[in-house]
């Protein structure tokens, strides 16, 4: 029983968030709703190289990239993507390489051997749509690849969305449906049973995800309240404020052991606690930040937008609460 | 980073497990703040203490068992599964003791341990005052030096067990002049049944004497039951919630347990339609689980040798409001039937009321996270 990330895994996030603070994120975020998506896939790239994507993939495909699958590191490196606010189908391109190596691993290799290496070394976005998860595909426009699971166990490469992506309340999302047609890849109950996998993963990451957008927002709000200056005397001082910035922290601090506990276990309703803990907290932070910003935190040209506006799609994407309270109670007996 | 057990702990657990099964009471004992409850506690302590389950934590010599707090984590989990009796001893083990083991001598430990761990002594605490409750250190009882010891003059309140307990422990002041509230605070212990003690019990909201009020005139307190030094008081009270001891008042195994049963109710009882119960039931469920965890890390933390400070402050407010929402949600399922005083949510639901409100007010609690956690200013209270 050490329940603690280990040193190595603490470096590894450290060398993510050294690699990220030295990004200009927000600006990449800002091209990136603008459809400008190459500042986007450059900080992709780069954080494919200290092997990120790889940890999603199974290193018994050696030959394929894969170092994995490590999901407490991938968590711990995605709480950082969250934090600093990494635009892009980043959740959907290892939830894509999972559903690829698991599928590898369940010995339907053809797929794996053909999109895995490019995932897993950065070159490529990916995006998709599951059993399970919502109808719309994150960023096909700016993924090279758009898988789709059908209900009937069918994995295809899904053209590209009908009528054009749609826009999200977040600039920096853009939905899609997947086009009805397209290559078909796999199909049977190996495809459903990588898909389920690849569900869990990606809620598990989405989580991770908000866990650092709540963090970030916190912070930010925190360093604000302590300069913001009303009736002579920090805002940050006055209980009403004091006592809404613990509420958030308390939220973020119970959720985190959650996250961590469903990226060690990956079990089904665990994944599914730490989603609904770790997306209301980082929803509850942005209105804490929104409402302790102020007017000024209501407009677009605040970078606090970027989180603002981040952290309801992601509350909700890959399982709302509500489904995620339902998946808590249905798997548990007794 | 690990979630699992040592195969000693496992046995250790399933040690605990068996006795637990062969000797909890089959029915539940009857409140332990009637005289009749207290009592009836009282020899729960004894049987437990008998074969040395009442202080696991505790060394050998005063009747634990040397146990790290993983273990005495796993000790908990297991004795709430199976139902057993709430602790009337607690506010001795899990205040007093630590003070002991930190700041007390070595002839106090072994005179006053012994007895706590059989349950032969019952401890009430004796900290707030009618005129200082969250502004504890604004405190006027004072004792008053005099041959061979002190003499205690004031009054106390909100005294938990004090009804029924036999001593109790506090703080006093002993320097008037100390130029600050904080200084000048000696930290006493005192039997309940000492020539100018007055005990007047008083009902919690249900009637019953969950606590009292304490009138002192010039009770004699002995040098020997001073702990640490005079003058030290504050320092010594406070420094038992940042230990691991902080994190732990509210074990989570005690909520782990409650979220079983609640679970179990709602599949007796609840309507399968009523997706607002189910959320209800559910985050119950997903906050009884972040608590074990969130006590798990910090439990590995301080093992590594981390010191555990004001992050007590979050847990404290996470299990006090936590408890109050479980109990809600299971008399919302029981309708009409909540209402009933003898219903077995009915007494659990009035006791988790005072949550908020004892150890530390919340809104004290959160000011402590936001200033020391946050590093907010300090404004006015």
């Amino acid at each position: 029983m050490r329940f603690l990330p280990t040193g190595e895994q603490s470096d590894f996030a450290r060398t993510l968030r050294g690699l990220l603070d030295a990004s200009q994120v927000p600006a990449a975020v800002r091209a990136w709703g603008a459809g400008d998506h190459g500042p986007g896939r450059a900080l992709w790239s780069r954080l494919a190289g200290t092997g990120l994507c790889a940890l999603a993939a199974d290193e018994a495909h050696g030959d394929l990239g894969g170092l994995g699958p490590l999901p407490v590191e991938l968590a711990l490196g995605f709480v950082e993507l969250g934090r600093a606010g990494v635009p892009g189908p980043v959740v959907e391109t290892a939830a894509a390489a999972v559903l690829l190596s698991e599928l590898a691993r369940l010995g339907e290799e053809g797929p794996a051997k053909r999109f895995l290496p490019g995932l897993v070394a950065g070159e490529a976005l990916a995006t998709l749509t599951l059993p399970g998860g919502g109808p719309y595909a994150l960023d096909a426009d700016a993924a090279a690849y758009c898988f789709t699971v059908s209900a009937a166990g069918g994995l295809r490469l899904a053209g590209g969305g009908e009528g054009g992506p749609l826009r999200s309340t977040d600039p920096a999302r853009r939905l899609s449906r997947p086009a009805p047609d397209g290559e078909p890849l796999a199909t049977g109950p190996r495809v459903l049973a990588a898909a389920r996998t690849a569900l869990d993963w990606a809620r598990l990451l989405t989580a991770a995800q908000c866990l650092g957008v709540g963090e970030a927002l916190l912070a930010s709000t925190v360093r604000y309240v302590k300069q913001r200056t009303q009736f002579g005397t920090p805002i940050g001082g006055f209980q009403a404020v004091k006592h809404r910035l613990a509420d958030t922290l308390l939220a973020l601090e119970f959720a985190r052991p959650l996250v961590w506990a469903a990226a060690l276990g990956l079990t089904p309703w665990e994944v599914a606690a730490a989603k609904l803990a770790a997306g209301e907290a980082a929803y509850a932070a942005a209105m804490t930040a929104l409402q302790l910003h102020g007017a000024v935190g209501y407009t677009e040209e605040l970078d606090l937008s970027l989180w603002l506006r981040k952290a309801r799609p992601l509350r909700d994407a890959w399982g709302s609460p509500s489904a995620c309270r339902e998946a808590v109670l249905g798997e548990l007996k007794g | 980073m690990d979630l699992t057990h040592a195969p000693e702990v496992a046995a250790f657990r399933a040690e605990a497990r068996a006795w637990l099964a062969a000797h909890v009471p089959d029915s539940p004992l009857p409140s332990l703040e009637t005289a009749e409850g207290f009592a009836a506690h009282r020899a729960w302590e004894a049987r437990l203490h008998a074969d040395r389950w009442s202080a696991v934590s505790w060394p050998a010599e005063y009747g634990g068992r040397g146990v790290d707090i993983e273990r005495w984590l796993v000790f908990e989990e297991e004795y709430w599964a199976a139902g057993a009796p709430g602790r009337v001893s607690q506010n001795g083990i899990s205040l007093l003791a630590p003070t002991l083991f930190d700041h007390g001598s070595a002839e106090q430990r072994a005179r006053v341990l012994p007895p706590m761990a059989s349950g032969e002594v019952i401890w009430a605490q004796a900290w707030s005052e009618p005129e200082s409750g969250s502004d504890l250190a604004s405190l006027r009882s004072r004792a008053v030096r005099t041959g061979g010891g002190w003499l205690l003059s004031g009054q106390k309140t909100w005294s938990s067990r004090a009804a029924f307990a036999d001593r109790a422990f506090g703080i006093f002041r002993t320097d008037p002049q100390a130029p600050k509230p904080h200084q000048g605070l000696t930290y006493l212990m005192f039997d309940l049944r000492a020539p100018g003690v007055t005990v007047r019990p008083i009902g919690r909201l249900d009637g019953k004497p969950a606590f009292a009020e304490l009138f002192l005139d010039e009770v004699f307190v002995p040098d020997a039951d001073v702990i640490g030094e005079p003058g030290q008081g504050w320092r010594i009270a406070m420094s038992t919630t940042g230990n691991e001891r902080g994190l732990t008042l509210r074990s989570p195994g005690r909520f782990l347990a409650a979220a079983q049963r609640l679970r179990a109710l709602w599949r007796a009882e609840g309507d399968p339609a009523d997706t607002a119960a189910r959320d209800r039931v559910a985050d119950a469920v997903v906050g009884a689980r972040a608590y074990e965890l969130f006590t798990w890390a910090a439990a590995s933390r301080f093992a590594a040798g981390e010191r555990i400070g004001a992050e007590s402050s979050l847990n404290k407010v996470f299990w006090s409001e936590y408890d109050i929402a479980l109990h809600e949600t299971a008399l919302d399922l029981l309708g009409p039937d909540a209402e009933l005083a003898e219903g077995a949510w009915a007494e659990p639901w009035v006791f988790s009321l005072a949550g908020p409100i004892y150890a530390g007010t919340n809104e004290i609690q959160r000011d402590i996270i936001a200033e020391r956690l946050l590093g907010l200013p300090k404004g006015r209270r």
